[in-house]
C-alpha cells in the first residue's frame, strides 16, 4: 500500500470544510502523553537534583582544586558586602538574583540554583527529587522503546519522521513560509516538523537516556564504554543538562505551534487520532 | 484557513494558563504527596527496587568500576558528611594516632575477630585509582589502598544465613531535635565480596586523613559516596536490616535516600 493509499483509505470527506484524517496511531498518542507527564516530573525533579550541586563540569571529575567548570549558579558576596545570585557560564558571571543562584522573598532569600517554583519538591530535598526522577525515568525509557519499535514496524519513522530527499529540497521554501507564519495543514509533517521531531526523538531522547545511564556508578562497571563515548561522567552530566534545556526550548515552540495551528484540532488529533486538514485550495499554497 | 493570522490574545491566554499551572506545580502543590509519610512516596520509591534488580541482572558480580591512571589524581579527595568527629571514644583513639584502634567483625560469622591498624596494613593490600561519585552530583578521582573486605569475611567465615554487611561508625550525625545518631551503612554480599571493595587505610599515598574517614573507611566503587562509611568501628554480618536505625539500612536511607546507590 502506498502512502497516499494509506492516507486515503483513512479519509472521511467533509466537503469544503476539509477532510478528517486518522493522523496519530494509538502508539504515538499513548507514548506522547506518557512522555508529557514523565518529562514534566523529570524536569522539576531534575532541577531539584541539580540544586544539590549547582555546577557543571567538563571531564571525568569535578575540579575543586582546578577549574573545569562550565556553568554554576551560586550566591556570592560582592566587595561591598551585598549578596547576589550569580550564574557563571564559561567563566563569565551574570547577576541572576531572583531566579538563579538566589531567589525567594527579599528579606529571607534562599541560596539555591533553580528557584522553588521550578523544583519538586519546592523545598530542598535531594532524596525525594531522586525518588521522583528515577520513577518517571523508567516510564520515559519504556515509552521510548515502545515508540521506537512500533514506529519502525508501522513505518511511521520512515514515512513521517525521517525527512526525505524531497523534504530537504523544500527546506528553504518551508523556512520562508514559517517565517511568514504561513502554515499548510495537509495532514503530513513538513520538513521543519520532521527535523524537529527527528531531532527530539532520535537524537535528544537517546542522548538524555544514555547520559543519565552514564552517571550511574553501577552501570559504569557494566558499560564502561559509555564514559568514553561521552568524555567522562561529569561531561555526561553536562550533556544531560543541555539536553534538558533543549527539550524545554522544544516544548515552548511545540506549545506555540499547537496554539498557532489551531489548538482544538491539534489536541483532538493527539487524543483521538483524528485531524481535520485544510480544504483543498492548491493556488493559495503556491501564492 | 491555510493562511494563518496569529491571534495574539488567544495565544497569551493559553500561554498564561500553562505558565501558571507550571508555577503552581513547583510552588508546593505536590509537596504533600512527596513527604516521607505519604503512600504516594512509597509507590514512587518502589522504582528503586526495580533499578536494583535490573542493575544486578545487567552488571556482572565481579565487573570492575573504571580505574584511572595515577596522573588523573589532580586534587585531594574532597571530604563530605562528617569531616571531624567529636565523639569521645573517637577523640581518644585519634589522640594516640589510632594505636589502640581495633576493627571488629561479628554478627553472623563463625569466628568473631578484631584487627589492629597494623594487622590490617600487613595483610595483602589492593590499591586502586577510582572515581568517587557523591549523591550531590560531583565526582573526584583518588588513589585508595586497603584490605579487600572479602579477605576479612573469609577469615571470619560468614554464616550461610547472612545477607548483609553492616558498617558501624564512630561519627555521630546531628538530627536536630531528635538528637544525634551514629552513622551506619549496609551493603549486600555481592558488593561486599566485590574485588574493589576494600577497607581503605590509605588515600593518595598517605595514611587516610581524618576528613576522609581515618583510620578506616570502606570503598564500594560501584555505588555512591554515602554508602562508603567512614570512621569504621566494626562490621556486622546480618540477615535483616530491621534492627539498625530506622531499619532502612543506613543513616541516609533512614532519611529517604535509596539503599541501593548504584544509580
Amino acid at each position: 500500500m502506498t502512502i497516499i493509499d494509506d492516507i486515503e483509505s483513512r479519509l472521511t470527506h467533509h466537503g469544503d470544510k476539509g477532510n478528517v484524517i486518522y493522523r496519530h496511531r494509538i502508539a504515538t498518542r499513548i507514548t506522547h502523553w506518557t512522555w508529557a507527564i514523565a518529562l514534566f516530573f523529570l524536569l522539576l525533579s531534575g532541577l531539584q537534583i541539580f540544586n544539590a550541586h549547582p555546577e557543571l563540569y567538563i571531564g571525568k571529575q569535578s575540579g575543586f582544586e582546578f577549574d573545569n567548570s562550565v556553568l554554576s549558579m551560586r550566591a556570592m558576596q560582592a566587595a561591598d558586602g551585598k549578596v547576589d545570585g550569580y550564574t557563571t557560564i564559561f567563566g563569565q558571571s551574570y547577576k541572576t538574583t531572583g531566579v538563579f543562584g538566589m531567589s525567594g522573598p527579599a528579606d529571607n532569600p534562599s541560596y539555591r540554583g533553580f528557584p522553588a517554583w521550578a523544583t519538586l519538591p519546592s523545598y530542598q530535598d535531594l532524596a525525594t527529587g531522586r525518588v521522583i526522577h528515577f520513577f518517571f525515568a523508567w516510564f520515559f525509557v519504556a515509552a521510548f522503546l515502545v515508540w521506537f519499535v512500533a514506529s519502525l514496524i508501522s513505518g511511521h519513522l520512515r514515512r513521517d519522521i525521517l525527512p526525505s530527499r524531497a523534504d530537504i529540497r523544500g527546506l528553504p521554501k518551508s523556512l520562508s513560509d514559517h517565517l511568514r507564519f504561513r502554515f499548510h495543514h495537509d495532514g503530513r509533517y513538513n520538513v521543519l516538523q520532521k527535523l524537529a521531531y527527528a531531532g527530539v526523538l532520535l537524537v535528544i531522547f537517546p542522548l538524555i537516556i544514555l547520559t543519565g545511564i552514564t552517571m550511574s556508578p553501577g552501570m559504569n562497571a557494566a558499560w564502561p564504554w559509555l564514559l568514553d563515548v561521552f568524555g567522562g561522567r561529569q561531561t555526561a552530566r553536562t550533556i544531560h543538562f543541555v539536553c534538558m534545556a533543549l527539550l524545554v526550548a522544544f516544548f515552548l515552540i511545540h506549545i506555540f505551534m499547537v496554539v498557532a495551528a489551531g489548538p482544538l484540532n491539534e489536541m483532538r488529533s493527539i487524543i483521538t487520532g483524528w485531524y481535520r486538514t485544510d480544504p483543498e485550495k492548491k493556488e493559495e499554497h503556491t501564492a | 484557513m491555510s493562511g494563518f493570522i496569529i491571534n495574539r490574545r488567544r495565544f497569551l491566554t493559553v500561554a498564561g494558563a500553562a505558565a501558571s499551572a507550571v508555577t503552581l506545580s513547583g510552588c508546593g502543590a505536590f509537596d504533600g504527596f512527596l513527604s516521607s509519610q505519604s503512600p504516594v512516596r512509597d509507590v514512587l520509591a518502589s522504582a528503586n527496587s526495580l533499578t536494583y534488580r535490573v542493575q544486578r541482572m545487567l552488571i556482572d558480580a565481579d565487573a570492575l568500576a573504571p580505574e584511572f591512571s595515577a596522573s588523573e589524581v589532580r586534587q585531594g579527595q574532597r571530604p563530605n558528611g562528617s569531616t571531624d568527629p567529636t565523639d569521645a571514644d573517637y577523640l581518644a583513639l585519634k589522640e594516640k594516632q589510632f594505636a589502640d584502634y581495633r576493627m571488629t567483625i561479628g554478627g553472623l560469622v563463625e569466628k568473631p575477630l578484631s584487627f589492629s591498624l597494623d594487622e590490617l596494613r600487613n595483610m595483602p593490600a589492593r590499591t586502586q585509582v577510582t572515581r568517587h561519585d557523591c549523591v550531590e552530583g560531583w565526582s573526584c578521582i583518588a588513589k585508595w589502598t586497603g584490605v579487600p573486605l572479602a579477605t576479612i569475611l573469609d577469615e571470619a567465615r560468614v554464616k550461610p544465613e547472612a545477607r548483609f554487611v553492616v558498617f558501624h561508625c564512630y561519627d555521630s550525625m546531628d538530627l536536630g531535635l531528635s538528637g544525634a545518631v551514629r552513622y551506619y551503612e549496609s551493603i549486600d554480599l555481592i558488593d561486599a565480596r566485590h574485588p574493589q571493595t576494600i577497607l581503605a587505610y590509605g588515600c593518595n599515598d598517605e595514611a587516610l586523613r581524618v576528613a576522609n574517614g581515618a583510620p578506616l573507611r570502606v570503598r564500594i566503587e560501584r555505588q555512591l559516596g554515602y554508602k562508603m562509611a567512614k570512621y569504621i568501628k566494626g562490621i556486622e554480618l546480618a540477615s535483616t536490616l530491621a534492627p539498625y536505625g530506622s531499619g532502612k539500612g543506613g543513616f541516609w536511607e533512614d532519611l529517604g535516600y535509596e539503599w541501593y546507590a548504584g544509580i
